[in-house]
């Protein structure tokens, strides 16, 4: 077992309903919505119209910026809209609505981008995996390419994502199981991009069957890949604790795993990284897992991106009468959605609907001192204080105790017997930090202007 | 299917939550009591179980009554109050009269927990805090039945009573005391005392089941027990040390406090480091109330002082930050040698 990370806790993962089903084909939806914001970053601009005949990877958003990634149609057919939809972040978001013709026509650009993928350049692989749209497909959904280049020259360790740290997720778990040589291959491109001789995998113990056939395979292959075997605890998929569990070094406060010489990408990252370098195929489809207590029939599928969730749900039966709470992620760190129709971006990896109390939330939370929020924080904050300094409205002090260090794991809220709304509290007592800072610059703006304006005058 | 129909929630993550709450620690709490119970049941008769019982319950009422008085919600449920009710049983005298821990436990609910905001806001432990309150009543509170009378389940008779094995110690009769009571009545408990104090054993049991199921952990019991051992034995009182260690820690309610009162999380630090603190100043304290107070049992002062001192021990204990690593101290010696070598 490899060195672990702080804190962390031990829910019940739940992953039986679906571990063992192999992934299934979605039937291709009638319609998909392809948002062109599915990424940290500058949302893209369209590059189709209505009325456009557009196929299987052809491009639809243009990237506008260098932290962005480009936009691809996931089906062929018509595009019959070309305007603000719902989004799963709540919020409309542009989008291209493409009329699905079922002929699943691929573009005839694509083709292999180099004659001897085993030999790219590190600029070449930037170059292909910025035009393949590849994201943090784990969820983070922060552009590749750009953790690449930002990377090259510093990263000393390349780490895979294997760890599916959150309950009831299997799409990765899946994934490796079904396609083992595609991690590997991305492992080993990523590998000759960064010149180590070795890249980690780090797969959480709950997923043993995937570790031995991965070995198994790097053995075939004799790939430069190395499987580490994590301890099941969560966050232990959280980029710095992973980085923490398989080097030993903890990244500093505000900067990124490049800082001590890490980069981690996740398991269908690195997929769809040797996907594009000898396909050239961009980001079209991925597997959601869908589960919960709500849902009928729990599936992993692949889908198109673009599907709307209802098309998930009803290729699993459809959801129980009683259900209260749709999620787009995993249940520590996923979204609410109340919408069916948002679509699924590059992003998700689970759709999971609950009709049975897990949150058990109470009318008077109360804190009773016990510290368990603090031995679970695997950023070593202490929530109980941090909470209470939110409610007082004491914005210094909240900073002082690093509040901003919190990312939001949820474990401590998890924990909590008192029931507190911790890292509710603390999201907001961000916000109210951030827009303290902004007014303060602002105003010494204001201030400066004035002053310039009266030594002028 | 029409998913218009969902009666749909929306909330920020996370999603799920342990199903261990408040009343579950609590619920832990009263079922790792039960052994010592069970055994003072035996050594004192079943008087005992009343006392606890109508104190449980008094404590709930008189939480209920303030909270509903007070219109505010109700937290019975919690079972915190029947936690307290049990503890001030336990510190107890085995032949109280009822209306006096009624009193107690009145002090204890309103004026050491629910006055102060209620659970999670008080700085007392509430149970000590009521047996200090209690001791105006001098003589009922240190009158000591002997090791097996037989307290009927309601009331008490005339009672033969002895002295507690603190007694003896304060008094330096450590030969004495050997001779009333060997070490194995001491482990066991075959001894005067308060109510539940008196089985080291079966406490000792009880606790090791909380720190097992995660409820407390062991960083004050065994800094605090281990510094009354240390102390004890590095300083004892005529020429055998670990005769009078051993039964240091094994009377006076030691092991009640260690691994019951002075672990109560609302009054005791949140930190690791922080609790292993508060565990050595709690047997300091004691150590020192034992050998210098006029008052022979130190446990429940000296809990009932460090108490105050949590805030202090939480304010300077806390965990270093997630990736600010101490700079290691190879690259400074060469320094300051230079500057050696310079001057
Ligand atoms: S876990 Fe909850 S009850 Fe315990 S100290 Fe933290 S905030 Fe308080
Ligand atoms: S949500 Fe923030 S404070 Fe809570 S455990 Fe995670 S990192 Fe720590």
């Amino acid at each position: 077992m490899a060195q672990s990370f702080f804190g962390g806790i031990h829910p019940n993962d739940k992953k039986a309903a679906t571990n063992k089903k192999p992934i299934e084909k979605l039937p291709p939806p009638a319609r998909v919505v392809i948002p062109m914001s599915m990424h940290i970053g500058a949302p893209c601009q369209p590059c189709v119209a209505v009325g456009d005949m557009v196929t299987v990877g052809q491009r639809v958003g243009e990237p506008v910026a260098f932290v962005s990634a480009p936009v691809h149609a996931s089906v062929s057919g018509k595009v019959v809209a070309v305007e603000p939809r719902i989004h799963f972040s709540g919020v409309p978001v542009m989008s291209v609505v493409i009329e699905n013709d079922f002929n699943n026509t691929i573009c005839p650009d694509i083709h292999p981008p180099v004659e001897k993928p085993g030999e790219i350049t590190p600029e070449q692989l930037v170059e292909i995996v910025k035009n393949a749209g590849i994201v943090g497909m784990g969820g983070a959904t922060f552009p590749t390419h750009v953790k690449i280049s930002s990377g090259l020259g510093k990263v000393d360790t390349v780490i895979i994502n294997a760890s599916e740290c959150e309950p009831y997720i299997t799409s990765d778990h899946r994934f490796l199981l079904e396609y083992p040589e595609e991690v590997i291959g991305g492992a080993t491109i990523l590998a000759r991009a960064f010149g180590v001789d070795r890249v980690h995998i780090g797969v959480e113990a709950n997923k043993q069957n995937a570790a031995e056939l991965l070995r198994l395979k790097i053995e075939e292959a004799k790939a430069p890949v190395v499987v580490d075997v994590l301890h099941t605890r969560y966050p232990q998929g959280a980029e710095k604790q992973l980085c923490q569990s398989i080097t030993g070094r903890q990244v500093p406060p505000g900067a990124l795993p490049a800082a001590i010489g890490c980069a981690v990408f996740n398991t269908v990252t690195t997929a769809a990284i040797y996907r594009a370098v000898y396909t050239g195929m961009p980001v079209t489809h991925r597997v959601v897992t869908v589960s919960g207590s709500g849902v009928n029939e729990p599936k992993n599928l692949e889908c198109p991106i673009g599907t709307p969730i209802c098309e998930l749900l009803d290729a699993c039966g459809g959801v129980k009468k009683n259900t209260f709470k749709i999620l787009m992620g995993g249940p520590m760190m996923g979204h609410s959605q109340y919408d069916m129709d948002a679509p699924i971006g590059k992003g998700t990896n689970a759709i999971l609907a609950f009709c049975e109390d897990e949150e058990r939330t109470v009318e008077h939370p109360a804190c009773i001192r016990c510290g368990k929020c603090m031995s679970v924080c695997p950023m070593k904050l202490q929530p109980v204080f941090m909470y209470q300094y939110e409610r007082a409205g004491m914005l210094q002090e909240l900073e002082e105790a690093h509040v901003m260090d919190c990312m939001e794991c949820g474990a401590c809220t998890y924990i909590c017997p008192g029931r507190l709304h911790l890292v509710q509290t603390f999201r907001a007592g961000k916000q109210k930090i951030n827009n303290a800072k902004a007014a303060a610059k602002a105003a010494a703006e204001a201030a400066a202007k004035a002053a310039e304006a009266k030594k002028e005058a | 299917m029409d998913y218009k129909e969902l009666n749909l929630i929306g909330s920020s993550s996370p999603h799920i939550r342990t199903k261990d709450g408040t009343a579950h620690i609590m619920a832990e709490v009263l079922i790792a009591l039960v052994p010592a119970l069970a055994f003072s049941v035996y050594n004192f008769g079943w008087y005992v179980l009343t006392v606890t019982l109508v104190s449980m319950a008094g404590c709930c009422v008189f939480e209920w009554l303030y909270r509903t008085l007070m219109k505010k919600n109700n937290t019975v449920g919690d079972c915190s109050a029947a936690v307290t009710g049990a503890l001030i049983a336990f510190v107890c005298p085995p032949n109280i009269p009822l209306w006096m821990i009624l009193i107690g436990d009145f002090f204890a609910i309103v004026i050491v927990k629910q006055l102060f905001g209620g659970i999670g806001k008080n700085f007392l432990n509430p149970a000590l805090a009521a047996r200090a309150f209690m001791l105006s009543w001098a003589s009922a509170m240190s009158t000591w039945v002997v090791p097996g009378s037989k307290l009927p389940l309601l009331g008490t008779v005339d009672v033969v009573t002895s002295a507690t094995p603190m007694s003896y110690l304060h008094a330096n009769n450590l030969a004495g005391l050997t001779e009333v009571y060997d070490l194995q009545d001491m482990l066991i408990g075959f001894i005067g005392g308060s109510l539940g104090e008196v089985s080291a054993l079966l406490l000792t049991i009880g606790g090791v089941w909380l720190i097992f199921r995660k409820i407390i952990t062991w960083y004050i019991p065994v800094s605090y027990i281990g510094t009354v051992a240390v102390l004890t034995f590095l300083f004892p009182r005529g020429n055998d040390p670990m005769t009078w260690m051993l039964y240091n820690v094994l009377g006076g309610g030691l092991v009640l406090g260690a691994f019951f009162m002075a672990t109560d999380y609302v009054t005791s630090p949140v930190s690791h480091k922080g609790q292993v603190i508060f565990g050595i100043g709690c047997g300091l304290i004691t150590v020192f109330i034992r050998y210098f107070g006029s008052y022979s049992e130190g446990v429940c002062y000296a809990i009932l002082v460090m108490n105050l001192t949590v805030w202090i021990i939480d304010k300077h204990t806390r965990p270093s930050r997630f990736g600010v690593v101490k700079a290691p101290k190879e690259p400074k010696e060469p320094k300051e040698k230079k500057e050696a070598g310079a001057k």
